[in-house]
């Protein structure tokens, strides 16, 4: 067994952190993501193991049941390749071992990249393209679509080494209260952000008027005493500049009212609504298909 | 605007694809709106309303999320649809809020197939047990591909369905529609964002977090904040929150390391 050691090397590991990107591709009710851990693991087996017997036992070793985030598998993935390279060197790892890591880790991990990925940082992301977009404007989706997969790699390639580097020990290191932070973190930006979407994305406007107030004279603008001459639209300017009302009544809606307490109430109560349905099961879709009856039956009798 | 010709029939179908295969892969996301609606304006020469379709979808579609088995309404099929219905109806920006009123059912039907192809993948890695008993690496990568492509040709179909729908049908359905119907959804689809956001708070939501949504929610309210600089304001409470816990629970003695949190606790006592 001495002799040269049967090393991985950073192309081998560049390969599966390549593969690893198709991880969720083979995604089945079954084992779920079984097929892409092994078809993620292939380059690193073929260097490791040279005979038929092993290659096919180590095959089927990785296309064991498997389920986690799938950019979370990068470090999982990371300490396999350390534990399947000891292996492949003589150390006495056997098949519980590699897959109590696995399944061990799968679990713990999983509950940080949802929250960090799915709730935090693509909501975050998009937004923040959204709005460029709805203007029209290119960079919202540029952004949008570089800065994540900045990201995405950027963790995928660096867990993936980490994993590798730290092997089994990894678990010692992620319980030193970070992966509690990191989560804990995530959350908080996550709920801080999506309050203030909330309060600018989410439009309800109800029209009804509750008052029409009659202005006294000099508190608006009298239109037909001003000359439609570069000195008139000097002296319009200066009266709006100074306050005055464009329109001898003032219009002031349900909605107007509302925004005075707290503007973006009614989205508030909208999404604290939605939050309540949810958790009584009601499912998503159907919600979002009696939002827009709502809409539709609130403008027909004049409310929205 | 109008029927498009076969070139851009063939990119269309090839976003769509790219979208379906991402639709379970998660990865680059171009089942995302903001990128599937822009690729499929670019290339039917709409890039504009294409990229405010986008941004408007993608703030409804900003808390669909895959969470283990469980599947959110196909952001792939609704972008895709949505974009090619709103190129062939040939409205410009105006199309927009009947383009999605009319993806979101798509979105509902895209989850049976959805779970369909998540079936059909059980025998291909089945398949894969065969391969891998003879030690077969071509094989396993072979249906590795074949699974991707079908979640790819799961969203290509569809694409190619609607547009073989002519543009002048399209045209005249979309503009038979009542102004009451097409105003109504616009303010449907404002609201519609909320349910997004309730998903992703509901995931998120517990005592410890909820001042801090508050802090958001009145701080959004200027309207000078852009949401670079809110992201900024939240960051550094992050970091002043942390930071003043650890000094909290370490005065207190030993007692920190009881917090509320299962998840920290299992992981402590790993």
């Amino acid at each position: 067994m001495a002799g040269e050691k049967n090393q991985l090397t950073k192309r081998d590991r560049l390969a599966v952190a390549w593969r690893s990107t198709f991880i969720q591709g083979s995604w089945n009710y079954e084992r779920m993501q079984n097929g892409g851990f092994a078809f993620a693991m292939i380059p690193a087996i073929k260097k490791l193991f040279k005979t038929k017997e092993e290659r096919s036992a180590a095959l089927k070793r990785h296309l064991e049941f498997f389920n986690t985030h799938p950019y979370i598998a990068s470090p999982i993935l990371g300490v396999t390749l350390a534990l399947e390279e000891e292996r492949a060197n003589g150390a006495p790892v056997d098949d519980v071992a590699i897959q109590g890591v696995k399944v061990g880790m799968m679990g713990p991990l999983a509950g940080i990249g949802d929250p960090v990925f799915w709730f935090t940082v693509r909501p975050m992301l998009g937004a923040l393209g959204a709005s460029l977009a709805m203007s029209g404007n290119i960079l919202g989706p540029i952004i949008f679509f570089v800065a994540w997969n900045i990201i995405r790699w950027s963790f995928m390639w660096y867990t993936q080494e980490f994993g590798y580097k730290a092997g089994s020990a990894i678990t010692d290191d992620l319980s030193g209260g970070l992966l509690q932070d990191v989560t804990k973190g995530a959350s908080i930006l996550g709920m801080f952000v999506l309050a203030s979407l909330v309060q600018r994305w989410v439009n309800i406007s109800f029209v009804p008027v509750v008052s029409e107030v009659t202005l006294s004279k000099g508190a608006y603008i009298e239109w037909d005493k001003i000359p439609i001459t570069s000195e008139g639209l000097k002296q319009a300017f200066e009266e709006v500049a100074s306050g005055r009302a464009l329109s001898p009544v003032q219009v002031t809606t349900l909605q107007d009212n509302l925004d005075q307490l707290i503007p973006g109430l009614a989205g508030l109560l909208l999404t604290l609504l939605c939050m309540w349905l949810l958790k009584k099961k009601v499912s998503p879709i159907v919600i979002i298909l009696g939002l827009f009856v709502v809409g539709i039956a609130g403008h027909s009798i004049g409310l929205l | 605007m109008s029927d498009l010709n076969l070139i851009q029939m063939i990119l269309v179908v090839g976003v769509a694809f790219l979208a379906g295969m991402e639709g379970i892969l998660d990865e680059f996301q171009f089942h995302q709106p903001l990128v599937a609606c822009t690729l499929i304006g670019l290339v039917t020469g709409n890039l504009e309303s294409g990229i405010i379709l986008g941004g408007s979808l993608q703030m409804i579609a900003l808390g669909w999320a895959n969470i283990g088995a469980a599947v959110a309404p196909d952001a792939a099929l609704a972008s895709v649809a949505a974009a090619i219905i709103l190129v062939k109806g040939g409205q410009g920006a105006s199309g927009i809020p009947s383009a999605i009123a009319v993806a979101i059912p798509l979105a509902v039907a895209g989850l049976f197939l959805t779970m369909i192809v998540r079936t059909l993948a059980v025998p291909i890695v089945q398949m894969m047990d065969r391969a891998a008993e003879k030690g077969n690496f071509r094989q396993i990568e072979g249906l590795q591909i074949l699974a991707i492509c079908m979640q790819g040709v799961r969203i290509a179909i569809p694409a190619a369905a609607i547009m073989a729908v002519s543009a002048e049908s399209v045209q005249s359905a979309l503009q038979s529609m009542p102004a009451w119907l097409t105003e109504g959804m616009a303010i449907g689809g404002g609201m519609v964002v909320a349910v997004g956001y309730a998903l992703v708070i509901n995931m998120m939501a517990n005592k410890e977090v909820w001042p801090f949504f508050i802090l958001g929610f009145v701080l959004a309210a200027i309207s000078e904040l852009t949401l670079i600089g809110i992201g900024a304001i939240g960051m550094a409470l992050v970091f002043i929150y942390l930071n003043l816990s650890k000094k909290g629970s370490s005065s207190t003695g030993g007692g920190g390391g009881n917090s509320n949190d299962p998840l920290g606790d299992i992981l402590n006592d790993y």
